[in-house]
């Protein structure tokens, strides 16, 4: 009976969408109230039976209703109760009915902090976030029905793919389709701009904080995934340019460059047609990553098992809300970019080439994501883009860039002269100079060309992001007290100094050995030693493993014991369990590969300097996003002018 | 208004391309060797280096040619599901052992059980190249007079047997 209620619920929630997609934007052309008004509480409406749909999936895990096709395909009766929620979002119809209901918590969170919008723009921003809600309502009723039964019913299930039985990935989906699924907020705000054609700085005063929220869920989201590859895979690897991590960071990357490009629309009325376009590509890019990850039409660990009608139809529903949305802007955006200069040297500039370096990043992630499937199409036979190639198109756009950010944030608008930024930037150039070549060669004992250019650009924009809130803090003369907006942006960009050092000196210093080992026997990764002590048998709640103890040491001192497994679940899945000893500096894995005689297993142990600087320097970007939004003038009037 | 429309020309683009490549199944590569004769081959077998394991052993038979090493994990995953047809009588299996440790070759064998009628070792590959094999594991449905009727990258499942082996060895069977 819940299943049913569930599929009703997603019935109406269907309906409720038609309404709020429809009648306000039809209120809005024709001015009238009473039909603009219905989109609230149309959304809540809609919001409400969504979350009683999504509810009674999650009721069918929790009581192991495996007289539900979907349940019963991702669940078992020993699955820990926690993985049995989020085994909820572990398959195609369980997240795509929670991406509806994150779009729906997002329209409502827009009906509910937007009382200084003005009706119009308000009623065809939920208009067009409702006919979004429509696409993927019909996208799960007609394809992907989550609350299909199975008859007869199943005694027990298949079991959660035992990749994902991990607390880590129970919340890393929710977190990035918040990211992913928030940037429909900037794409509907652009839509209805375009429509009423008032794009005005004020438009892009009321996108700006919806952006960044969605980018700083999706960065953390990003993070969160990178890190669970990372411990649950043991490989030590923390980015795999996989087809599908790179459909959630091209939207990261344009999302980024569409934050920046914000700010001058914001602050200057400039880029408006340039902003459009990122807004609508940032939320196409989120829907092409759908489109791939659910369409089985690129070969990646983390695809969906699909059917081809499901690709057809994200397809035709990707195609249709993209060119209605790029023909608007063809038709809206000539004659909208103003004749305001701005000088070579001046913050426009600077975030300009922020723009075009990301875009240009983004695109070649792009390239080499598809190359794959146009070789096939073009009849080039079967290739693959690997990571190697990933690192150094990536790397080409990206090491300019980070040395532009530490001059760029402290750039004027309009116009700069060049001897006081030379004065203030003095310091911590040297600072940087002196740090990038010392630290890499005090600490690890060796310099190389690419090295000292990542660890110098590290130090460099981390000492210059301090610079504003420094000032600030010790109120220097002609330092004007920092915005929670300018400090965010510090905060922000210091992360990705710490993310940068974090990459540079993993990629440089990191050690792994691979060989056979047995009780009693050692295998060493630079100073570290790894001894195994012994092998035991240990019983899981819905596995057995093979458990080894591993003492390590550091110059023949005790540094940890570790206990790495090797995972046999009910459903004949295997799993390596990496052991890690986890250090601000370093990290020290063991993970146990096959077993090659009856005692002896081929094993891998790691040593990864600063890797944690990775997913750190991520969290303090998402937090720098945080005390963005939290700036006093996005909660201002909507007619107060930006002062500073 | 003509540089504003290149967006829209540019996603026309890929869409095309997305719907060509929707009709494409991105892990099925061509063989060249479905409705040609099976590369014949003469092994020493994996059990007993003095005999030997080829095509000559199945000759007039149809069966199953599985390439297999105890390196990879997908012939791991099949495993139990080649037993199950070793033990309902489906149909022979012949193993060539590809690429591996003939010492941990047996000693899987008697771990996970022998599903095998006989395994060649391959050490050295040359059948494998014979066979153009990819990577293991790979299993070829050989019929009576020697031609291949279907390869399959990747590992055996009873979703794939029931819906492709099944057909065409009942088609095979009724044309004779």
């Amino acid at each position: 009976m819940i299943p049913e209620i569930g599929h009703f619920a997603l019935i109406l929630a269907l309906c409720l969408a038609l309404c709020q997609g429809i009648l306000p934007l039809v209120g809005a052309h024709r001015d009238d109230a009473a039909m603009m008004s219905i989109a609230r509480s149309a959304a809540a409406g809609q919001f409400l039976f969504v979350s009683i749909s999504f509810g009674c999936l999650i009721w069918a895990f929790i009581h192991d209703d495996f007289s539900v096709l979907y349940v019963a395909n991702h669940s078992q009766l020993s699955l820990p109760g926690i993985y049995k929620v989020s085994a909820t979002w572990s398959a195609h119809e369980g997240s795509l009915l929670m991406w509806i209901f994150i779009l729906a918590a997002w329209t409502m969170a827009v009906a509910r902090f937007s009382s200084d919008l003005p009706m119009k723009l308000l009623a065809r921003v939920i208009g067009v976030l409702g006919l979004l809600s429509v696409g993927f309502l019909l996208f799960a009723l007609l394809t992907s029905n989550p609350f299909e039964r199975l008859v007869p019913a199943a005694i027990d299930g298949a079991d959660l793919n035992p990749l994902l039985q991990d607390p880590g990935l129970a919340i890393h989906p929710p977190l990035l389709y918040v990211g992913y699924v928030g940037f429909s907020v900037a794409f509907a705000f652009a839509i209805a701009a375009m429509i009423s054609g008032e794009l005005d700085r004020q438009w892009a005063r009321w996108t700006r904080p919806w952006t960044i929220v969605a980018w700083l869920f999706l960065t953390m989201g990003i993070a969160l995934g990178s890190w669970w590859a990372y411990y649950e895979l043991g490989w030590g690897g923390w980015w795999f340019w996989d087809a599908v991590e790179n459909a959630s960071f091209m939207p990261w990357l344009v999302g980024t460059a569409l934050i920046h490009s914000l700010a001058v629309t914001e602050r200057r009325g400039l880029f408006k047609s340039w902003t459009l376009l990122l807004a609508i590509s940032v939320f196409s890019l989120s829907l092409l990553g759908t489109f791939l990850v659910r369409s089985g039409i690129i070969v990646s660990v983390h695809a969906f098992a699909t059917d081809p009608t499901r690709g057809f139809f994200i397809l035709a529903f990707l195609s249709i809300v993209i060119l209605s949305a790029l023909i608007l802007y063809a038709w809206r955006a000539p004659g909208l970019d103003s004749e305001v200069g701005f000088r070579p040297l001046s913050r426009e500039t600077f975030l300009l080439l922020n723009n075009v370096l990301l875009v240009v990043a983004a695109t070649l992630v792009f390239l080499g994501t598809m190359a794959p499937l146009i070789a096939d199409v073009a009849g080039a036979g079967k290739i693959s883009v690997g990571a190697p190639w990933f690192v150094i198109a990536f790397s080409v756009p990206m090491i300019p860039l980070i040395y532009l950010i530490g001059l760029g944030m402290h750039m004027a608008w309009r116009t700069q002269n060049a001897a006081p930024i030379v004065k203030l930037m003095r310091v911590p150039l040297i600072f940087a100079l002196v740090l990038g070549v010392v630290v890499p060669l005090l600490f690890y004992g060796r310099v190389g060309l690419l090295l000292v250019v990542g660890t110098v650009g590290a130090f460099w924009i981390m000492a210059s992001s301090v610079i504003q809130p420094l000032r600030s803090w010790r109120r220097e003369r002609g330092a004007t007290r920092i915005t929670r907006s300018a400090l965010g942006m510090s905060v922000a960009h210091f992360g990705v100094g710490v993310f940068t050092l974090g990459v540079t000196i993993v990629s440089a210093f990191s050690i792994e050995t691979d060989n056979l080992l047995q009780p009693g026997g050692t295998l060493a990764a630079g100073r570290y030693e790894f001894i195994m002590r012994e092998l035991t048998d240990v019983q899981g709640p819905n596995y057995i493993a093979k458990e080894a103890v591993v003492d390590v040491r550091h110059d023949g001192e005790f540094v940890a014991e570790l206990r790495p497994q090797k995972r046999q679940y009910q459903n004949e899945n295997w799993m390596t369990e990496a052991g890690i000893e986890v250090g601000w500096n370093r990290d020290l894995i063991i993970s146990m590969g096959e077993q090659v005689g009856s005692d002896v297993w081929s094993v891998r142990v790691q040593y990864r300097p600063l890797v944690r600087f990775i997913w750190l320097g991520a969290l303090i970007m998402a937090f720098g996003g945080l005390l963005a939004v939290s700036d006093r003038r996005y909660r201002e009037t909507a007619d107060a002018e930006p002062t500073s | 208004m003509g540089r504003f429309l290149l967006p829209v020309v540019a996603v026309v683009a890929m869409v095309i391309v997305l719907m060509i490549g929707l009709t494409r199944d991105p892990s099925k590569l061509p063989s060249p060797f479905i409705g040609q004769p099976a590369p014949e081959f003469d092994l020493p077998s994996l059990s007993n280096p003095d005999e030997r394991v080829g095509s000559a052993s199945y000759a007039g038979q149809m069966v199953l040619v599985n390439i297999w090493a105890t390196w990879c994990v997908g012939c791991r995953e099949e495993h139990a599901f080649l037993n199950e047809l070793q033990r309902k009588g489906a149909i022979p299996i012949y193993g060539i052992n590809w690429r591996d440790n003939r010492a941990e070759a047996l000693r899987w064998l008697s771990e996970f059980g022998d599903p095998y009628v006989a395994s060649g070792f391959d050490v050295d590959a040359r059948v494998g190249i014979d066979w153009g094999a990819y990577g293991a594991p790979e299993t070829f449905l050989v019929s009576a007079d020697g031609i291949v009727l279907y390869k399959h990258l990747g590992p055996l499942n009873p979703h794939i047997w029931q819906n492709i082996f099944m057909p065409l060895i009942a088609a095979e069977g009724a044309t004779r």
